[in-house]
């Protein structure tokens, strides 16, 4: 059931006007979450259904709540850098990206060329393993099970021991810092992510094999949770849902940051943007994400992986604000921080990708069944850390 | 690329002539430069900025709440360019970051302050002209009391409905009956012990 175009922007866009007129005893008042399988974390959703069918859909958001933005305002800017490995679980190197990019800004710190090629390489490898995860999740939430995240983690295992050997963590990884990264490449890495990134398009086809031409899979996410382009946009919605919809808005091409003007890549587009564009977008874009890691490592210059005159100690970053943003595998995620000229910010926020895409969830489950709430909740690929902060 | 504050600011005098508009320049190296716009004007300018073809900022990527007890702390961040008499008490402030996604140019930052931290905290809502300030505007007046007028659901998200109080201000405390240390002794016990003695 495609949703109808021709919707207003008005923030009463969900269009209870269309549905039939119901007492309230007649709906059937669920409350889906915060302990779920489906809901891919701590999330809640009130819906109130007329049979199968969502009359009206409303999220409940802050069981994840941590007061990250408070608690960053008492430690110094360096402390709150473990913090931001929690916010996005999944996706730990580019929360670090983004907020020390952030401070660069903040501070005009410059980082060495060296330094600016391995963030791109964590980056990309983060969201070799952000997508893969979504396919395995995504199709968990369909009824596959376990099957597919099975095939997923194993290759994501693969990364994050990569990750381990760089970090010191599989996941958490507190590796960027202001002006690079906190420590050089171990020796061989760069020839073990080549491997590496010359097997995944094998897998990428064994997944692709088994999923794409999967009646099941076809039949329950396509023409499902599409919205039309200006709605989308209006609505904050940046990312692979987004460009699922045909929007070619990538920041790493509109505004590109570190040195992604260097390398050669597409934006895969959707045409439709229902469920089925989300998740195909994903696979073409980790098809995109291995062509920049190819050329990544082949250009990987020697060099320092910090700015030598990097201040780790009593780093007071001059007064005035800075926004910055990345392309993370979520969508748009930026970091507001102002100064005030001392050791701890005075404002730190963080824009979050998932809680903003989550802004046109009851649009896109409207009229649909019940089922189809949680494959719209999936292709939305929220991490409720990031959510709630 | 980032706007051209001062060509987008002629522009928004000659449309809209009766609204207060700032230039406020950032000290800091990131070159960020804001608008301050006053309340009453700000979902018209929020229309014009949304709807002139040239400009097109169609993305209002964040909104950010922030409090500033003191207004001197809040013009050493935010310079006015041509002298303005400063508020005579602390404030909350409202930023907006507006994006263009056709036109590639961005962040074009709003400022709208409240005149007071105390009752007189009302910002209009611009979720009529930006669908993404929804949430966003929930989480400000929940986090720091800001009141949206003319938000379709302003509500609490993130603490719970019955909650007190809001938590991100900078003058904040946060109650003593928690328990956050599993032994705890010194003051800590002390504050627990006041709560355990009937």
């Amino acid at each position: 059931m495609i949703s109808d175009p021709s919707m207003s922007l008005s923030p009463h866009t969900a269009s209870s006007a269309s549905m039939p007129e119901l007492d309230e005893d007649e709906l059937l008042h669920v409350s889906l979450g915060p302990q779920h399988p489906s809901t891919h974390g701590v999330f809640r959703m009130n819906v109130a259904l007329d049979g199968e069918t969502v009359v009206s859909l409303k999220p409940v958001f802050g069981y994840l709540h941590r007061n990250h933005e408070k608690i960053a305002e008492g430690v110094t800017y360096l402390s709150s850098m473990p913090f931001t490995d929690r916010l996005d679980y999944i996706c730990p190197l580019t929360n670090n990206w983004a907020y020390a990019q952030a401070v660069e800004k903040l501070a005009g710190i410059e980082v060495p060329e060296r330094a600016e090629y391995i963030r791109i390489i964590t980056a990309e490898l983060t969201r070799l393993i952000n997508h893969t995860a979504f396919v395995g999740f995504f199709l968990g939430d369909m009824g596959a099970w376990g099957s597919a995240l099975m095939y997923a983690f194993r290759e994501r295992e693969k990364i994050l021991d990569l990750f381990e050997d760089l970090t010191g963590a599989r996941m958490m990884s507190n590796y960027m810092r202001f002006g690079g990264c906190r420590n050089d490449l171990p020796d061989g890495w760069a020839a073990r992510a080549s491997v590496l990134v010359n097997e995944f398009p094998r897998f990428l086809d064994e997944l692709e094999n088994l999923i794409t031409g999967n009646e099941i899979l076809i039949a329950r996410t396509q023409n499902i949770g599409a919205l039309p382009k200006e709605v989308l946009i209006n609505g904050g919605i940046t990312g692979p849902m987004l460009r699922a919809a045909g929007v070619a808005y990538d920041i790493r091409k509109a505004e590109p940051y570190g040195i992604y003007d260097r390398f050669k890549f597409r934006i895969p587009l959707g045409a439709v943007g229902d469920c089925y564009d989300r998740l195909m977008i994903r696979l073409l874009e980790l098809r995109e994400s291995l062509s920049i890691l190819r050329q990544a490592l082949d250009q990987l210059p020697e060099g320092a992986y910090i700015h030598p005159k990097a201040k780790i100690r009593n780093f007071k970053p001059p007064v005035g604000e800075a926004y910055a943003r990345i392309e993370s595998p979520k969508g748009e995620l930026g970091f507001y921080l102002i100064s005030d000229g001392s050791a701890q910010p005075f404002r730190y926020r963080i824009r979050p990708p998932s809680l903003i895409n989550l802004t046109l969830l009851e649009d896109m489950c409207l009229g649909l069944d019940l089922a189809d709430v949680v494959l719209i909740l999936g292709s939305v690929d929220i991490v409720l850390g990031e959510v709630d902060r | 690329m980032t706007p051209d504050l001062p060509a987008i600011l002629a522009r928004l005098r000659v449309a809209l002539p009766a609204a207060t508009l700032t230039h406020l320049r950032n000290p800091g190296p990131s070159g960020q430069d804001s608008l301050l716009v006053a309340p009453d004007h700000l979902g018209a300018v929020c229309q014009f900025l949304h709807d002139t073809a040239e400009l097109d900022f169609d993305l209002l990527s964040n909104v950010t709440g922030i409090d500033w007890p003191e207004p001197a702390q809040a013009d050493a961040v935010a310079v006015p360019v041509e002298g303005t008499t400063p508020a005579a008490c602390g404030f909350l402030e409202v930023v907006y970051h507006l994006y263009s996604t056709a036109l590639r140019v961005g962040p074009l930052v709003l400022r709208a302050r409240t005149v007071d931290r105390v009752n007189q905290v009302h910002i209009p809502s611009v979720v009529a002209v930006y669908r993404s300030a929804e949430l966003q505007e929930r989480e400000i007046f929940d986090l720091y009391g800001v009141e949206f007028i003319g938000h379709p659901d302003l509500r609490r998200i993130l603490m719970w409905d019955e909650f007190l109080d809001h938590p991100m201000r900078k003058d904040y405390v946060a109650p003593d009956d928690y328990q956050y240390e599993p032994t705890p002794h010194d003051a800590v016990l002390e504050k627990a012990q006041q709560h355990y003695t009937v």
